[in-house]
């Protein structure tokens, strides 16, 4: 049960932080573009708490939530030096993430993110199946 | 109003990836992992957010402006480039290597903090290049 239903209301706070977004600012929530907002251009204040509140509301995890499954054993840092400088540079020159090429980008159909996600969805998939 | 509805979107977005177990990679790597034992969370939680999102965008179609700001600034970006291949290629590889997007990534911080700061170091080192890269082709 809770694998259906926490995901949904967990999709749907997703969905509806982008809605109040959109329609209040009139922007796209996109981590990696806010993110790369908040380290490299001018008007840090925004970016920062959006971040800030991000960070916080994630940290309910396993307060607010039951965890159904247990978080990985500490890995490799080299994994996840090269996974993050992989994410990090690979969202950067696509144009975004799982939120602003997922989410966003699907939800108003644009024919960039669909590309953009049936991309990375693909290709994680694969690596997954090499890794594992 | 700016600050305090970015703010909220934060929270609220966070509290949805903590919601849904998208902060945890294992649940991430559960769902790519499709050959494998598949958890189909992420698909849930795309689906839906998806769903609200679309409500969202039928709204905005309908208004000329947002409710606190002069003009809609939605990406209108229309052309699939070899950037968009490539770059959404390699976000693929560094995913499914860890688990970990942005967003989960940056909740890692606190919830995992012995993988969160290397994951994130790396984050702004590679998004950092990207920025370098640009700036120097651009002069």
């Amino acid at each position: 049960m809770d694998t259906i239903f926490n995901p949904l209301i967990g999709g749907l706070l997703i969905g509806l932080a982008t809605t109040i977004y959109l329609l209040s600012l009139g922007k796209v929530i996109g981590i990696s573009g806010i993110l790369s907002q908040l380290l490299f251009k001018k008007g840090r204040l925004l970016p920062f708490l959006f971040i800030a509140g991000l960070i916080i509301g994630g940290s309910a995890y396993g307060v607010l939530t039951e965890q159904t499954v247990a978080f990985p054993e500490s890995r490799s840092p080299w994994l996840l030096i090269i996974s993050g400088l992989l994410v990090g540079y690979g969202t950067r020159l696509g144009g975004g993430c799982t939120s602003g090429h997922g989410v966003c980008g699907i939800s108003r159909l644009s024919p960039r993110s669909l590309v953009a996600t049936a991309v990375f969805m693909v290709v994680a998939i694969i690596t997954v199946s090499i890794t594992n | 109003m700016y600050a305090v509805i970015t703010l909220i979107s934060g929270l609220l977005f966070g509290l949805g990836l903590a919601f849904s177990e998208m902060t945890n990679p294992s649940v991430v790597i559960g769902f790519l992992d499709i050959f494998g034992d598949w958890n189909p969370s992420l698909l849930v939680v795309m689906a839906s957010a998806i769903s609200v999102g679309m409500i969202g965008y039928s709204v905005q179609r309908k208004r000329t402006t947002p409710l606190f700001s002069g003009k809609w600034q939605i990406p209108t970006l229309q052309q699939i480039d070899s950037k968009l291949i490539i770059g959404s290629s390699l976000f693929g590889i560094g995913w499914g290597l860890s688990g970990y997007c942005p967003g989960p990534g940056l909740t890692a911080l606190v919830n995992n903090p012995s993988e969160g700061v290397y994951f994130v170091a790396a984050l702004i080192a590679g998004s950092g290049l990207h920025y370098f890269q640009a700036y120097i082709t651009n002069k």
